[in-house]
């Protein structure tokens, strides 16, 4: 489940007089995750080193001089690119400490904004919607440029993306309430237009948000009224003809957020991963109207994953960088980490088996504020030391993530050992789905590379299931882990029936090497003998009982082949017999199948192999013992049948009114 | 014969006491019951099961154990006394204390000249019986332990004394110990059986009936019958079945017969199950030919043995009795009120009015007397009764009635005699005792009183006796001719001044009081003969009334049905449908006078304890739910699921 870690404060906030401007114009990453640009309303640009909560420089510009975009730094050049007035570029590095002794060019129209991408090239955007390199505007700053917006038009938002090597420019746009969508791509240039669909009259939307994944372009937006849309738009598909035609924008709606009283002010919503979105200054649903929240939903799910209360005015900026949240409010900026672990519908819902324990209980029990719902005490700030542990394994966990990545296998073991052996491990269920995939997907990029015991040591913790690491169960399968299959087959509460099969043919198979010695041994039995060994016994007796849909499974079972389908007939018909006999099926473990379970199993291989076992001699018993019990369930049935009519009338017989007390009645004698 | 309104009254909540301890007498075919609250009943077995005499309670007697000794009747309880009943004043005659602490058992030898008692303090005390008394004989050698339960061999020499963990056999004669049989540890020894083969036979809480060698005192068998408690144990005449009751409800019979067809030897072979209880079940007894069986759930089931009796005949049924045989509830027809009567207190009652479903009843009076059978009858005229002094001769009343204008009341008393009181604002006077002619000593059991002409009748039934004396006058009037079975209702018709008595055999006889002779009906009733359902019915009639409207009706009822029976129409032959109501409702009105038939049977109520008619021709009808009484009892050992 996603969850908001402990905040921090990153610097304080001079408003602006209105109170309806944090002061913030815009935060732009660093040289590396831990570092940040943060370009305020004014007139000055300030470096921060994110952990340690502080500026290592500031730049500003003259007095009647202002800033009117966001500082960006190109990482190529190491230099910083602002505008200031519209039309001045300045560029420094870090070791210039006077801005007006900087690079200054000026340029022949307004500037709306410079991006940068870490490792890309500064692209510059004007007002009336020119796109220029850095570089091409710098070697001749005052050329021509075009009006690309109509009269009317202006630009609300922008950002640029760089998408299979080729960079993109997106922006959005207003006119006459009409809102569209730009999508420039850069060498060579092309433009496209996209009309957004119309929400209810005089709605604009509030926030954009833009990311790129497989091949498309994924632009996210925010209405007043709570809607959350996501349109997208292939990068492939962009045609050549110059935006003259605005296309119409596909949109769905992602999630409808709760609203409160009146429209949305100030809000903001911002892509995260492609299941989870952040989002601030919508209220909490279960918390009242107030809007000074901010929350990560899973759009997959439509649930709520983590909230948290933002002291003060929110102002409906968010930035997020490296896992974490900036957001200014009330006179602070504030950095909140975050972690988006993969998503499984189990772990959306809170329904993992870890989920019900203790603490949440008694959480549940005094409901004073929310915050405490959500995040237990770890949330309440009048507890430093709690926090402080929460941040400690947040930097822990990203040592363990480097030497799960590259440490040898004992190395790994001890880690995660130390890791698991900690008290508070309910807390850490992301941290396991996270090792858990990463050792996975080592071991699946690595042969070398495996650790049975650590993973059989994930799964016992029950916070795994099989949408958080899918390859984990095929990944034992692939080193004959049959230990590990049969606690995935145990605890993981959503194998996929394909799973589940290819289990149950790898099982028979290796039933098949032993199996038959034992069947040698007994030439005529005098009772039921088990035809698989003990312990292959136990693995499939796994297999019958994990959950399955019949419709799903049907197709994988036709895959097996007709002697296998023939041994596990036989052990599902010894299975069979022997709890029919026996009182106490306990007596064999304390994981054995039920009756009805193995009926079902028996009825659905018979589904899909019934024509090819007819053809089988060696089958022929099988299918006559089998008939016979398919009978006899028959005729207990139609017994059964036989008395629901009494049983029937038994129901009704017990709804006779109550008289009561004292009644007083009218009889009729004849 | 119309549309009734009629108030339904389940608040009745009589409960009756568990039953402790029961004695079965198989040459008068009396059984002796004692419940947990020290009442005694008497039942007659060979007169329809009919509960004849009962004996209330007293504090502090708690009857643990009962012993009929030809005729009498004997009980000992944990207060330490052995008691004599006097059934024929239905009172203890006398108490003797044992001096040995509570006992716990009492029984006496096949001669009937000795009774022994089991103490707390671990001995065995012989009382010789006496004619009019007992008196105290010797102590057997003391044992360490109470003395739980007691059985005599056949030949009077030895007997064999059931205690914690052990058996000890003595020696009559000598009172010496014998021998021993021990047991496991703890384990309380509750019920043995010493039969004439010198087989004895134990119930323990351990669940086992055990089978034992007597001379060698060796263990022959053990059967594990519950995993509670074997309670008591009892052994038909002959010796070849025993029954054993248990704490989860059960009665388990062992036979003694040879267990394999060829085999030539007998053993104790367990056969037959019966569930007939939710609750332990503490007293048995083994009749020729049926279980009798009671415990906590305070019900006497009467289970038939199938192969000793024929089979789909009224014999064969199984008898619950669970309501005495008595009327609890008394009516004032014109107050609308209703007298419930408890062991030890009153409870009157008003019904309510007929404005739909009014919750109403105004709890009157409650009169409180401790373990008395007082049944007052709430006089015409009178609305309330105050009572200052009583007459001395009253102090041990049965039945109480008043004359119809309420300046007199009548009780019975002992030797049949009934005691007439004057009554007037502020005090009662003894008037006069009628005595019966013949110098019998028989209490009277059945009481009612009536306007008649110019005198005031009053009835006693004795037994199966019914006298009539005129009370201004003050003499006997007439005997009503004896018949066999006992009367269990008798009321005088308020204006035709016919006597109507049910007996406990569903005959019904109608009594002219003035010809002094049978009336035109009832000869015709008898010469026709009731219609085969009716006599096939297993509850006795307890209350007789009639409609002030309509001469001709007649309302009784017994715990299932009740019947108003049209004197003026035709009685239904042998082969006519005698429940006819659904088939009269179906008809249409002008055919219903031609299937109709003088018996109009309603049985919508269960468990009625009363029926009676109000001066506004309304019905009262109070019915005691058994399932509203079992709910009143503690949880049972051990409940049955469904399938388990």
């Amino acid at each position: 489940m996603a969850a908001l870690y402990e905040g921090y404060t990153l610097c304080g906030l001079v408003p602006g007089q209105t109170l309806t401007n944090s002061g913030i114009q815009g935060i732009e990453a660093e040289r590396d995750s831990d570092h940040v640009v943060v370009t305020d309303s004014t007139r000055s640009v300030t470096l921060y080193k994110v952990s340690d909560q502080k500026p290592l420089s500031s730049w500003t510009v003259k007095q009647g001089q202002t800033l009117t975009c966001p500082a960006v730094y190109n990482s190529q050049t190491e230099e910083y690119v602002v505008v200031s007035d519209n039309k001045v570029i300045r560029i420094w590095k870090d070791e210039d400490i006077l801005l007006d002794k900087a690079f200054k060019a000026t340029v022949s129209s307004d500037v709306w904004r410079v991006h940068c991408l870490p490792g890309g090239e500064p692209v510059v955007l004007f007002q009336r919607g020119a796109v220029r390199l850095l570089d091409s505007l710098l070697s001749a700053p005052q050329q021509p440029i075009e009006e690309v917006l109509a009269q009317e038009e202006a630009i609300r938002w922008s950002t640029n993306i760089v998408a299979d090597s080729q960079q993109f420019v997106i922006f959005t746009t207003e006119q006459k309430g009409d809102s569209f969508l730009y999508l420039h791509r850069l060498n060579p240039n092309t433009l496209q237009r996209y009309r957004l669909e119309r929400e209810e009259p005089g709605l604009s939307p509030l926030s954009f948000s833009a990311s790129y994944r497989d091949k498309h372009i994924c632009l996210l937006y925010l209405y007043p009224n709570g809607h959350v849309y996501q349109s997208v738009v292939s990068v492939r598909g962009l045609g050549g003809d110059e935006g003259a035609q605005a296309l119409p924008l596909p949109r769905s709606l992602l999630l409808g957020l709760p609203v409160g009283e009146g429209l949305l002010e100030a809000a903001s919503a911002q892509l995260l991963d492609e299941a989870h979105v952040a989002v601030v200054g919508v209220p909490h649903p279960s918390a009242g109207a107030g809007k000074d929240f901010l929350c990560i939903w899973n759009t997959n799910f439509q649930t709520l994953q983590a909230g948290k209360e933002m002291a003060g005015k929110i102002y409906g900026q968010l930035w997020t960088f490296s896992n974490k949240l900036f957001i200014p409010h009330g006179k602070t900026l504030s950095v909140i980490p975050y972690e988006c672990p993969k998503s499984s519908l189990a772990s959306a819902l809170g329904k993992l088996k870890q989920a019900k324990t203790e603490g949440e209980l008694k959480q549940m029990s005094c409901v004073p504020s929310w915050n405490n719902i959500l995040h237990g005490d770890k949330a309440q700030p009048s507890r430093p030391a709690e926090t402080r542990k929460t941040v400690s394994n947040f930097i822990k966990t990203k040592y363990l993530n480097f030497s799960v990545q590259t440490a040898p296998v004992e190395e790994v073991q001890r880690e995660v050992e130390g890791l698991l052996s900690r008290a508070d491990i309910q807390d850490l269920q992301p941290l396991v789905g996270q090792l858990a995939s990463m050792l996975v997907s080592r071991s699946l990029a690595d042969p070398a590379f495996y650790t049975p015991s650590t993973l059989a040591q994930l799964v016992h913790t029950q916070s795994l299931c099989h949408s958080v690491c899918p390859d984990l169960v095929l990944l034992a399968l692939e080193r004959r882990d049959f230990f590990l299959c049969q606690l995935c087959l145990q605890f993981f509460p959503d194998i996929p029936e394909a799973v589940t099969c290819a289990c149950l043919k790898a099982f028979i198979r290796v039933v098949i090497k032993t199996g038959e010695e034992d069947k040698e041994k007994s030439s005529t039995p005098p009772e039921p003998i088990c035809p698989v060994g003990l312990h292959k016994a136990v693995l499939l007796n796994e297999v019958l009982l994990t959950a399955y849909s019949d419709t799903f499974l049907l197709p994988h079972l036709k895959d097996l082949s007709s002697q296998h389908v023939v041994l596990f007939l036989q052990y599902l018909q010894f299975l069979y017999l022997k709890y029919s006999q026996d009182a106490s099926p306990q007596m064999h473990g304390l994981r054995s199948p039920s009756l009805t379970q193995i009926m079902d199993w028996v009825c659905m291989v018979l589904d899909a192999h019934f024509t090819v076992l007819v053809m089988t001699p060696e089958a022929k018993g099988l299918l006559v013992n089998l008939h016979s019990f398919v009978k006899s369930q028959v005729r207990l049935v139609s017994e059964l049948g036989k008395i629901e009519g009494s049983l029937q009338e038994l129901n009704k017989m017990k709804v006779k009114k109550d008289v009561g007390q004292y009644s007083i009645e009218i009889i009729e004698l004849f | 014969m119309g549309e009734f309104k009629v108030h339904r009254v389940r608040f009745f909540d009589y409960m009756p006491s568990a039953i402790r301890a029961m004695a079965f007498n198989s040459h008068t075919e009396r059984l002796a019951l004692v419940r947990a609250d020290g009442a005694l009943e008497i039942f007659n077995f060979a007169d329809h099961y009919f509960q004849e005499k009962v004996i209330p309670g007293q504090d502090g007697r708690a009857v643990e154990a009962l012993c009929w000794v030809g005729q009498r009747l004997f009980s000992a309880g944990l207060n330490g006394e052995i008691t004599e009943y006097d059934l024929e004043n239905l009172r203890p005659r006398y108490t003797v204390e044992a001096y040995g602490g509570p006992i716990w058992t009492i029984g006496s030898n096949k001669q009937g000249t000795l009774l022994m008692v089991g103490c707390e303090d671990g001995t065995v005390k012989m009382f010789e019986i006496l004619k009019e008394r007992i008196q105290f004989q010797r102590n057997l050698e003391r044992q360490k332990g109470r003395i739980v339960s007691l059985s005599w061999h056949p030949s009077g020499t030895l007997i064999a004394a059931g205690m914690m963990d052990m058996i000890r056999i003595f020696n009559a004669e000598t009172g010496k110990e014998m021998q021993h049989d021990p047991e496991s540890r703890e384990v309380v020894v509750w019920s043995v059986a010493f039969l004439s083969d010198y087989t004895i036979i134990s119930g323990d809480s351990a669940g086992k009936v055990q089978i034992w060698d007597g001379l060698t005192g060796t263990l022959v068998r053990t059967h594990l019958v519950t995993k509670w408690d074997v309670l008591c144990l009892s052994v038909s005449q002959d010796e070849s079945s025993l029954i054993a009751g248990t704490s989860e409800g059960t009665v388990v019979q062992f036979q003694f017969i040879s267990s394999t067809v060829d085999q030539q030897e007998e053993e104790w072979v367990r056969t037959r199950t019966f569930k007939n209880h939710s609750h332990d079940v503490r007293a048995l007894a083994h009749t020729e030919t049926a279980v009798v069986s009671g415990g906590m759930d305070t019900q006497l089931v009467v289970r038939p043995l199938l192969d000793k009796v024929e089979k789909n005949t009224q014999e064969s049924a199984m008898r619950k009795i669970a309501l005495p045989h008595r009327s609890l509830v008394c009516c004032a027809k014109k107050a609308g009120l209703l007298l419930f009567q408890f062991p030890d207190h009153l409870e009157v009652w008003r019904v309510g009015e007929s404005d739909g479903h009014g919750e109403e009843n105004t709890h009157t009076h409650t009169h409180t007397h401790t373990h008395t059978h007082y049944l007052i009858l709430p006089s015409p005229s009178s609305s309330s009764l105050q009572v200052s002094k009583l007459p001395k001769d009253l102090c041990l009343g049965h039945q109480l009635c008043f004359s119809s204008d309420s300046t007199k009341l009548f009780a019975s008393s002992r030797h049949s005699s009934v005691i007439v009181v004057a009554l007037n604002q502020l005090e009662c006077k003894y008037l006069h005792t009628l005595k019966p002619k013949s110098g019998e000593s028989r209490l009277a059991l059945f009481f009612s009183s009536s306007y008649f002409q110019l005198d005031k009748l009053s009835i006693v039934a004795i037994e199966t006796t019914v006298t009539i004396y005129g009370s201004v006058c003050l003499q006997l009037h007439c005997t009503v001719p004896i018949y066999s079975s006992c009367p269990t209702a008798i009321a005088i018709h308020p204006t035709t001044s016919h006597l109507v008595v049910v007996h406990a055999d569903q005959q019904i006889f109608e009594y002219s009081l003035v010809q002094k002779e049978y009336t035109e009906w009832s000869r015709k009733l008898q010469k026709q003969g009731l219609h085969s359902l009716w006599l096939e019915r297993d509850t006795p009639v307890t209350h007789v009334t009639f409609s002030l409207k309509n001469p001709a009706h007649i309302i009784l009822h017994d715990m299932f049905m009740f019947c108003i029976i049209d004197q003026s129409l035709p009685l239904p032959e042998s082969k006519t449908l005698l429940y006819n109501q659904m088939t009269l409702r179906s008809l249409p009105e002008q055919e219903r006078i031609r299937h109709s038939h003088a018996f109009k049977i309603c049985k919508n109520f269960k468990h009625v304890m009363c029926v009676s008619l109000l001066e506004d021709h309304s019905l009262v009808v109070v019915e005691r739910p058994l399932l509203d009484m079992m709910s009143q009892l503690p949880a049972p050992v051990r409940q049955k699921k469904f399938a388990t």
